[in-house]
Formats: structure tokens, C-alpha cells, sequence
């Protein structure tokens, strides 16, 4: 492989890439946003949420973790793409408990966020799974409300790569495949508030929560009130 | 000999409330009881068990449709005890106060314009199908843009202070989250004016018309009752903070100056079988004789002078009318709410005139503690949150009396004199028994949907079933 610069195309528009890239980093250099959940700057790709899905050469794939190629034409806002998009954030919705009005993640929620900017307005497609979901506050500072966990493994990756504590695990396979702790509660393990994941930004969702904190930030003032998400990396392009 | 048998009268709702009635009969025809059913609040308790005490003021306002921002306060008052905290910082207290004045101001408007205008208007002699609040725009095209206008102030008042008109975030435990800005605060001013005189007019027509129906205002359902509501110290109507008052029918004096958090002292939460709903009394009087009312007419009742002098003036020409003595007319409580919209403005005037509203300090913190409580005076009267909450912060006790819970007791006897004096040894439901229920229901106010229809349009279903459950008789208003 050479170090030099190539380009591929997204929507057309012909975008700089350098090798070891993936599609999603060159776009986000260029100021073209790809919709994602599981991905998080700073940790290791997981390819797991397919929210990131675009098309390169005909097929699907994963923005996040498929490497951006010389002369691939990627499609990323197509109509097709949106809808299939959002059917998937729609099944997380439905998939957890997630009652917006009451959750203090709500304006600071990567998935709120993302079903705003997919233009999902009433969820109705799939059944309602109401899971019966522990919330698990008794460590001291640090709650687990795993009724909204996504299963995105952030925490999971930021605790074994970062901190190198493995405190979150999946357990279960398939649909059933959930967010554990290593230990019998929170408590139990030695995670702690300066830890990377637990860290208010690394969940996207409102499972991961600092104790006390809720509803400080009064709304007009939370992470989304006054841009759609991907804004920030939409910007770069003026 | 006839079986004993069992009359249902069901409100048919739409939307939150499921309210019904049974009467049930001996086998000589007699009643024997009443019955409201108010399935309303079923679970919530329950629900909130587990959950973060912080997200307590947030999850309350799905209690009710009606008046969210009470139950908003109500629980952040509670969980200001949790954090340990006894005095806010000034601007958390006040901008909480300015919430609460926004909201009783709008939920009095709409129950004023939807219920009371066309009554107040028209008449009860009008015929149904004028009074409502259709004929009201049509008739007062100018009244009815007002009463847009004054509810819009109220709506906007809350969505200053908490974020959003409906299921805001402002209080939280042991202050509020945001301060008002000086532009937003001007904006207010500058419509106070004309809000004032609107509550003014909108007094006078409830002023005028009883005083101007006096003999039908005495007898239309007037029950005497105790009364019972938060006051201030110095006996002031205080609708956000204070002691416990309550008075009984003649006005003697039953308790004062109780401090909330000994609510369960004073009031005993009687529990039966066939309801969620319990059935709370005064304990020195006694099951029997220890049920009271609350809302706007206890309050007027139960405080001594308004701080505001608009209000004041209006209160002591109010208790005039009685002589000082308490007003158990049920259709003084439309003057009595417009009263208080009036005094909401002044104290919204106060507010917006106080630079507290603009400081930064907005959240105190104390020693923790493991149990809460909250107590306010919302539209329809007292309403009491308390909680315990475990070390993990989580709640694993919840105990909630609103307004229309205090007035169980009175409700259901209400329903039952009715059901005395026009079904015994009869089996047949007739229009003016159907009214009459309705009448003795909305007495109370309760914060039931079916009891946000204008008079004699609330939707109301009546089953004579007999002691098989065979249908009898039904009659059927409304749908
Ligand atoms: S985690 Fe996000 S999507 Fe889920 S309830 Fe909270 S705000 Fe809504
Ligand atoms: S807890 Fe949060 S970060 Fe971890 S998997 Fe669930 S949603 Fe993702
Ligand atoms: S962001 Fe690419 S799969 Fe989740």
C-alpha cells in the first residue's frame, strides 16, 4: 500500500481520502455527515448499530468500519438509505424502554436525536417489546438505567481499551444480547466517575448516568435544542 | 320483595378520567351506598418505585393532564427535603412561585371560560345546546379572545420558568434550573397591565352573577362541609407554601399552623375495598364527620386576608356574603377562582418587579435525607406528595393525595343524598336524578375529564341493574 491521497465520491461529490480511512472518516473530513450510533470518536469501530449503512459499488455496508477505496462512488443520502435508517432506529425505540418526556437524557440523547433528524414521528411500525429492565444505582455516583441501553458498546470499548478495566460486557446472544456489568452491581466493580466509560459522553443514550445530575442543564440549552444532529460535522464543509 | 340490586352510572370519558358511579339498593329499595370509582392514579404509585429520586418532579406531570406543573412542584418540593434542603435560594423560590401563579392563572381561565362563562352568560335556564363555549365566541367574540390571551400569559409565565408550556424541567430538587432573563421578564411587563384588567372584568361577571342569583347560588348545590388548605403563617392565602388550615362548616377552627410533614397526624387515609382512590379524614372528627372539601371556595374560606390588595377586596366582599362565615355555596367557587386569577397577576406583577428573578444562585444543598414531602395549593386545591427514597437514591415509597382524593368522601356522600332523595323505593332512572348526580360531582370539581364538560353535558351513563346483573333500566347523556 502507498501513502498517498486518493479521492471517492459521496452523493456525487468527490471527497479526499487517505488510505487506512474508513468511509465514514473521510467523510466526516469533509464535512459530510453519515449517520451513526455505536461509533464514537476516539474508540475502536464496532460496526455493530448499521446505522452507518451506505451503499459503495451497489452494496450495503458499514460506513464506520469499511475502508474508503480509490474511485468508490458511495451513496449516503439516498431515499432508500433513510428509510432503511430509521426503520433500525425505530426498532431501538422499540426494542428498550424509552419514554423521552421523562428522561433526562432528552435533548442530550444521540437517539432522540437521530430519530429527529430521520424524521421519525410516531413509532408505530413494530410491536412494543416493554422489556422488564433493572436499573442498577448502587454505585454511589454512577446509575445504569438499562432499560434505554442500545447495546452500541461504547462502554464497553472505552473500559477495556481506555481504562483497561473491562467493567461492561455483553451477555446473551442475538436479540437477547444485553449490557452487563463484571460483578454482581455496579458497586461491585471498580468503576469510578473519572473512568472514560462512564463518562457522561461516551453513552449515547440516557443508561450510563451521573447520579444528582439530572435535568440541571434546563432545556435551550441541551446538546440538541438548536441543531440537528451531525450539524457540527456538516459544518466543516462551509 | 324485591332482590337487591345495583345501579351503575358510568361517565362515559375520552380521554384520562374513568369515572363511575354505582348506587346500590337493599331489597326494599332503600339505597344503601354510592359509589364514585376514580380509577385515575391507579399504579402510578407503584410505577415510580425504583426510579431516581431527581427524576421525581419530571415523571409527576404524567399524573395528570390537567395540571401538570402542580404535581411538578409538589414533587420537587418533596425532593428539596431529600437533598436535605429546607429554604430555597431566593430566585429558585421565586421563579418557582412565578411558575405557579402562571399556572393556577391559566387552568383557572379555561375553567372559567369553558364551564363557568356559559352558565354565567346564559343561565342555567338556557337551553343545553347554548350553553357552551361556542355560543360564548359567538355571543362575546371579545371575551373569548381574552380568555385565549390570559391563558397564552399563564402558558407562556410556565414555559419561562420551566422550559416548556407542557412536561418542563424547571424545579429541581433543592432549587430550579434556569433564572429569567431580563428581555423575557420585560416582555411580561409590558402585558401585565392589560392582564390585570381582564381578570378584573372576568371577576366581575362571577362577582355580578352571584350576587345577582343569590336564591339560586344558596341552593344549588350547596353542601356544608369542613374545608381545609395551605395558609400562611399569618393566615394569608398562600398558594405555593405554608401550614395547614382547616375550619369546619361553621367555621370553628379544627386545626392551624400544622406543619405539612404531619399531614398523616391530622389526616387518617381510610382505605375500601372496591376503590383505588382512599378516602382521607380528619382525625378528631372522626370517619363520620371528618370529611372536608378543598380548592378555590375552601381557600376563601379557610384564608384569612390576600396579601394582594385587588384580591383582598374581592375576598372580604366574598365573605360578606356569609357574613364571615364559611361559604359552602358551590357556585361561589366561580368567583372564588376568578379571585385568584386576580391575585396570580398581582403576585405575577410582584415577581416580575423583583431582581431576585434574575440571580444565579438557583440550587441549595443540605444533608441528605431519606424521606420527603411536598405539599401545595394546586387549581382544585390541596395536593400532597411524599416519598421515601433509599440510599442507592432510588424511591421505594410513594404516597400521593390530590385534590379530588381529599374530596372523595364528600363526593361520594354527595351522590349518595341525591340517589336518597330520587331513587329510593323507585326503579327508574329519571333526567333530573342524572342532573343532580352531575351537579353533586361537580360540586367538587374533580379533576376528571367527564367533569370538563359544561353543565348538563357531562357525558353520563346510568345502569339499573338487579342482583343477577340483569339490565334493568339504563339511561344514557352524553358520549
Ligand atoms: S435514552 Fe434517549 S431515546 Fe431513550 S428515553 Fe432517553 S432521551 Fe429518549
Ligand atoms: S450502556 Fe450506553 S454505552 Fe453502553 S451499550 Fe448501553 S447504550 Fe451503549
Ligand atoms: S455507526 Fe457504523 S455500525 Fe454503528
Amino acid at each position: 500500500m502507498t501513502d498517498a491521497a486518493f479521492t471517492l465520491t459521496i452523493d456525487g461529490t468527490v471527497v479526499a481520502a487517505k488510505p487506512g480511512q474508513t468511509i465514514m472518516e473521510a467523510a466526516d473530513a469533509a464535512g459530510i455527515y453519515i449517520p451513526r450510533l455505536c461509533d464514537h470518536q476516539g474508540l475502536r469501530h464496532q460496526g455493530g448499530c448499521r446505522v452507518c449503512t451506505v451503499k459503495a459499488a451497489g452494496r450495503s455496508v458499514a460506513a464506520c468500519t469499511q475502508p474508503a477505496a480509490p474511485g468508490l462512488a458511495v451513496e449516503n443520502e439516498t431515499p432508500h438509505l433513510h428509510a432503511l435508517r430509521r426503520d433500525l432506529v425505530e426498532m431501538l425505540f422499540h426494542e428498550g424502554n424509552h419514554l423521552c418526556p421523562i428522561c433526562e437524557a432528552s435533548g442530550n440523547c444521540e437517539l432522540q436525536a437521530m430519530a429527529y433528524r430521520l424524521g421519525m414521528i410516531e413509532p408505530s411500525k413494530f410491536p412494543y417489546l416493554e422489556p422488564t429492565r433493572p436499573v442498577d444505582a448502587s454505585h454511589p455516583d454512577i446509575a445504569l438505567d438499562t432499560n434505554r441501553c442500545i447495546s452500541c458498546g461504547r462502554c464497553i470499548r472505552a473500559s477495556e481499551d481506555v481504562d483497561g478495566k473491562g467493567v461492561f460486557g455483553y451477555v446473551g446472544r442475538g436479540i437477547h444480547r444485553r449490557v452487563a456489568v463484571d460483578g454482581a452491581d455496579l458497586a461491585h466493580t471498580d468503576a469510578a466517575l473519572s473512568d472514560h466509560a462512564v463518562s457522561a459522553d461516551v453513552c449515547p443514550v440516557g443508561c450510563i448516568i451521573r447520579k444528582r445530575e439530572g435535568f440541571r442543564v434546563p432545556i435551550g440549552e441541551r446538546d440538541f435544542d438548536h441543531h440537528l444532529i451531525g450539524e457540527t460535522i456538516a459544518e466543516k464543509r462551509r | 320483595m324485591s332482590e337487591p340490586r345495583l345501579i351503575e352510572i358510568s361517565p362515559v370519558t375520552r380521554v384520562e378520567g374513568h369515572g363511575k358511579v354505582t348506587i346500590h339498593l337493599n331489597r326494599d329499595n332503600q339505597v344503601d351506598e354510592a359509589r364514585l370509582h376514580v380509577v385515575e392514579f391507579r399504579g402510578f404509585e407503584r410505577f415510580i418505585r425504583g426510579r431516581l429520586y431527581w427524576e421525581v418532579p419530571v415523571i409527576v406531570q404524567r399524573l395528570c393532564g390537567i395540571c401538570p406543573v402542580s404535581h411538578h412542584l409538589a414533587g420537587a418540593k418533596a425532593m428539596d427535603q431529600i437533598v436535605g434542603v429546607d429554604v430555597l435560594p431566593p430566585t429558585a423560590e421565586k421563579m418557582r412561585r412565578l411558575m405557579h401563579y402562571g399556572q393556577v392563572m391559566q387552568s383557572h381561565v379555561l375553567h372559567f371560560f369553558h364551564l363557568a362563562a356559559p352558565d354565567l352568560l346564559f343561565g342555567f335556564e338556557a337551553p343545553a345546546e347554548r350553553r357552551n363555549i361556542f355560543e360564548v365566541l359567538r355571543e362575546q367574540p371579545e371575551l373569548g379572545r381574552r380568555a385565549v390571551l390570559m391563558r397564552q400569559f399563564g402558558q407562556e409565565i410556565i414555559e419561562a420558568t420551566a422550559g416548556k408550556k407542557i412536561h418542563g424541567t424547571g424545579a429541581i430538587p433543592g432549587g430550579i434550573n434556569r433564572n429569567l432573563p431580563i428581555a423575557v421578564r420585560d416582555r411580561f411587563l409590558s402585558r401585565i397591565a392589560e392582564m390585570e384588567t381582564w381578570a378584573l372584568e372576568a371577576l366581575a361577571i362571577a362577582r355580578n352573577y352571584t350576587l345577582d342569583h343569590a336564591e339560586l347560588v344558596a341552593d344549588f348545590g350547596s353542601f356544608p362541609s369542613s374545608h381545609m388548605s395551605l395558609v400562611r403563617d399569618d393566615g394569608a392565602l398562600d398558594l405555593y407554601h405554608g401550614s395547614l388550615r382547616a375550619i369546619d362548616s361553621s367555621g370553628g377552627v379544627i386545626f392551624d399552623h400544622l406543619d405539612y410533614n404531619g399531614y398523616h397526624k391530622v389526616l387518617v387515609e381510610d382505605v375500601r375495598s372496591w376503590s383505588y382512590m382512599k378516602f382521607p379524614f380528619i382525625r378528631a372528627l372522626g370517619a363520620e364527620r371528618g370529611w372536608y372539601r378543598v380548592g378555590p371556595l375552601s381557600r376563601m374560606n379557610t384564608a384569612s386576608f390576600i396579601d394582594t390588595p385587588l384580591a383582598d377586596a374581592a375576598h372580604r366582599e366574598l365573605r360578606a356574603v356569609t357574613g364571615g362565615a364559611p361559604n359552602n355555596s358551590t357556585l361561589t367557587s366561580h368567583w372564588a377562582r376568578m379571585i385568584e386569577v386576580v391575585h396570580c397577576v398581582e403576585k405575577i406583577r410582584e415577581l416580575l418587579h423583583d431582581p431576585d428573578l434574575q440571580g444565579s444562585d438557583l440550587v441549595a444543598r443540605g444533608e441528605r435525607r431519606f424521606e420527603g414531602i411536598g405539599v401545595i395549593e394546586a387549581p382544585r386545591g390541596n395536593l400532597i406528595h411524599h416519598y421515601k427514597v433509599d440510599e442507592n437514591d432510588q424511591i421505594t415509597y410513594c404516597n400521593l393525595i390530590v385534590s379530588t382524593t381529599h374530596n372523595n368522601e364528600g363526593m361520594n356522600r354527595a351522590v349518595k343524598d341525591v340517589a336518597v332523595k330520587h331513587l329510593s323505593g323507585r326503579d327508574k332512572i329519571t333526567e333530573g336524578m342524572l342532573n343532580q348526580v352531575e351537579v353533586a360531582i361537580r360540586a367538587y370539581d374533580p379533576c376528571l375529564s367527564c367533569a370538563t364538560h359544561a353543565l348538563g353535558q357531562m357525558p353520563l351513563q346510568v345502569e339499573l341493574l338487579d342482583a343477577e346483573g340483569q339490565l334493568v333500566d339504563r339511561a344514557t347523556r352524553g358520549a
